[in-house]
């Protein structure tokens, strides 16, 4: 060991893998994982979150599973929610719907309102 | 770098790995595989989570589920329901955490009133995984203190903490070190006290199996701040699983270049050693430890010379317990008024107890100093088993007191102890109820410290085993007028004239139950009767024949055949073939038998 920055390094490093073990987190993803959910793809959406997630960097928005929140014929079901407990609901989702809801949602802030359970269940 | 998406913690302390942690550990990882989970979850095996009674304890974050009295027939469930689908398996919740999706553990009862400084790292990261450490801060304060400290500064921080020695005496740490900084000397060492003998403690062992690093650094920092460049950790060789860890610990370190010469580009140099002890307890007393380390017979030698001026191989040394290290390295990342903020006004800090005997929560509790005793054994504690009455509680091990139920409510740090006429020792607290016998409680501690006298000084070796002489004749029923005087006699003069702290405080257990208890010892004395009904001399088991049904049970499981009796009329136990183990009581589905005291 040369340098604090060195020392630093690999601090951060390590703290990405295994963040989820605090609980500091900012945002959380839950996806439905119930019989419901998996029969409808929501495996590939939850890999697909993981997957999105870890490309950009961020480490401290933890992916957790849920059972069958109710409404198995919108599954998968994810929610996105705060620290402060505040949930979104997304509907149908898909591999490309994760890429948007990663992107727009939980990097900046802005809630994907077409998806949202509200919406996406008018069409 | 691999992300997982969930981690499975599995606690690896010596408690766990008893009931079985290791084979669980193997079904989980075959469990992962079977279901094609192996790149999304992740096993760690970690240190003590503290809450022993309920082990093997498993964690599951990001939920921070923990599961308790985890089988290795559980395993499959776990998988398939939650970690595949996400439900939580209610079953093996720890019960106040019924919910399970509890954001943290500090919601379960049992943590929510500690307070983890020196434990903080236990059942969190992977304590052979140094870069886990490191994740958490680790070797950060070293650094902080090569590069932007004097080691004045750094001994000034710990005196401002206000720390005291978690091994024993309570000593300030941080004037410990300005002693041994100020000798001048060629070579200077640096010691860690995890010997441990105090029966029933085992929060020094649980720091080394679950944060080893935390100890490595703060001798690091020890060796900067008195001018040392090479450290012993003496440990009992009786703890394997701790002595592995610090091995794999000190070789990550060195390989890191934590340990060895210019570390941090400085020019400081600081490497370790380990030295296994053969489990002595009065190896644990500091001049006895380090002739051990020397190769010698571990026996104690008159103080002075203190360690600080003429230790090791006659060279200045510093020896500090090994939660005592635990606390520095935060210390001096908080600083010292954050640490002085916690606790009592002379005692900083917190506290690890290791908390046995009549408890539910068997287990390790780090709590700020100041608790009470209350908080500790009813809230934390979860209370005594069977809603029995609380009678006392010792602390010190052999060398301390007991705290009657009477001071249930006095905020618990050196001082207050010591004024109840017990001490804090490194930290052992034994629960006991009504059912206890505070004249064999006694014997069994003095029973102890005869056995582990090293023989050196004759009031040790000859006068302590008169005070077992006597007791054993209390407990037997055969106690002669004028034998209380006698133990309180020999107590004060032991005390007095003992070589080491061993003898010195060995009648202290004596003397605490003669203070709070002494009419148990006089019914012991004159009425011949044992109050708790522990005493065997002193009581029978008797069968009450209004209530016997004669249904016969007793006598089938009475293992020396002393129930007798027939249809329709009551049974009787033949006093003088019965041993008194209490199988029948036990047996008795009308509780017909009962204890005559
Ligand atoms: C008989 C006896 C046994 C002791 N056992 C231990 C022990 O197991 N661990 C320990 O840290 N200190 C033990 N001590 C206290 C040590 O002598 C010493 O005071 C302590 O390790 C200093 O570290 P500290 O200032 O950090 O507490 C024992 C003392 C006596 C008299």
């Amino acid at each position: 060991m040369k340098s604090l920055a060195e020392l630093e390094e690999i601090r951060k490093k390590t703290l990405e893998q295994i963040n989820l073990r605090t609980e500091k987190h900012e945002m959380r993803v839950v996806v439905g994982m119930a019989t419901c959910g998996i029969a409808a793809g929501a495996r590939t959406v939850m890999n697909a979150f993981v997957e999105e997630l870890k490309k950009r960097n961020i480490s401290d928005v933890p992916v957790t599973m849920t059972g069958c929140i109710g409404v198995c014929r919108l599954e998968p079901i994810v929610e996105v929610i705060d620290k402060d407990g505040n949930k979104v609901t997304y509907v149908k989702m898909t591999p490309e719907k994760v890429t948007r809801v990663v992107t727009e949602h939980i990097v900046n802030g802005r809630v994907c309102v077409d998806l949202t359970i509200g919406e996406a269940d008018k069409k | 770098m691999q992300l997982y998406r969930a981690h499975v913690l599995v606690c690896g302390g010596t408690g766990c790995t008893s009931s079985n942690s290791e084979a669980i550990i193997n079904e989980l990882e075959a469990e992962i595989k079977k279901n094609g989970l192996e790149n999304e979850v992740k096993v760690v095996k970690t240190g003590c989570f503290g809450l022993c009674a309920k082990g093997p304890i498993i964690v599951v974050y990001p939920e921070g589920s923990m599961y308790t009295m985890v089988t290795v027939e559980d395993v499959k469930e776990i998988v398939e329901e939650h970690l595949v689908k996400g439900r939580i398996v209610r079953r093996l919740l720890q019960s106040d955490n019924a919910e399970g999706v509890t954001k943290s553990l500090e919601s379960v009862d049992f943590f929510k009133r500690q307070m983890r400084v020196a434990l903080r790292n236990c059942g969190v990261i992977n304590p052979e995984i140094i870069e886990e450490y490191i994740a958490f801060d680790g070797y950060k304060a070293l650094g902080k203190v090569l590069t932007e400290m004097t080691p004045q500064e750094v001994i000034e921080t710990i005196k401002k903490s206000g720390l005291r020695g978690r091994g024993g005496g309570g000593f300030p740490t941080g004037l410990k070190w300005e002693f041994a900084a100020k000798q001048n000397a060629d070579q200077k060492y640096v010691c860690c006290n995890a010997d441990e003998g105090d029966p029933g403690a085992f929060m020094d062992r649980s720091v080394l199996e679950g944060d080893p690093h935390s100890v490595i650094e703060a001798m690091a920092i020890a060796g900067y701040a008195i001018g040392a460049n090479q450290g012993y950790v003496y440990i009992r060789a009786e703890y394997p699983i701790a002595v592995k860890r610090l091995r794999i610990a000190i070789e990550q370190a060195r390989n890191y270049g934590l340990l060895g010469n210019n570390i941090f580009g400085t020019d400081f140099s600081f490497d370790l050693d380990i030295r296994l002890g053969a489990g002595a307890f009065v190896c644990g007393e500091e001049t006895a430890l380090m002739t051990s380390i020397e190769g010698h017979r571990g026996e104690p030698r008159p103080r002075p010379p203190f360690p600080a001026v003429k230790g090791l191989w006659e060279k200045p040394t510093l020896l500090n317990n090994v939660e005592t290290y635990a606390n520095i390295p935060m210390i001096i990342l908080k600083g010292a008024d954050w640490f002085a903020s916690i606790g009592t006004e002379k005692s900083k800090g917190t506290k690890v107890f290791a908390v046995g005997g009549k408890i539910n929560n068997t287990g390790l509790v780090e709590i700020p100093m100041g608790t009470t005793l209350r908080e500790i054994i009813y809230d934390i504690g979860g209370g005594i088993p069977g809603d029995k009455k609380f009678k006392a509680a010792q602390t010190g091990g052999p060398s301390g007191g007991c705290i009657p139920a009477s001071h249930i409510d006095t905020p618990i740090d050196y001082d207050s102890l010591i004024q109840l006429g017990s001490m804090m020792g490194s930290g052992g607290l034994i629960v006991m109820d009504e059912d206890t016998c505070m004249v064999d409680i006694a014997k069994f501690f003095l029973e102890f410290t005869v056995e582990e006298s090293c023989g050196k000084c004759p009031p040790c070796r000859i006068g302590t085993k008169r005070m077992l002489e006597i007791l054993d004749r209390i407990t037997e029923g055969k106690g002669e007028e004028g034998d209380i005087e006698k133990l309180e006699v020999l107590a004060k003069n032991i005390k007095a004239s003992a070589l080491c702290g061993l003898g010195q405080t060995a009648p202290n257990p004596v003397l605490s139950t003669l203070r709070y208890f002494k009419d148990e010892y006089i019914a012991h004395v004159h009425d011949k009767k044992c109050p708790a009904g522990v005493c065997k001399s002193m009581m029978q088991y008797v069968i009450n024949a209004d209530t016997c049904k004669s249904c016969g049970i007793c006598a089938k499981n009475c293992p020396v055949g002393a129930i007798s009796g027939e249809k329709k009329m009551p049974y009787v136990i033949n006093q003088e073939k019965c041993i008194k183990c209490g199988v029948c009581m036990e047996k008795c589905p009308f509780k017909a038998i009962f204890k005559n005291a």
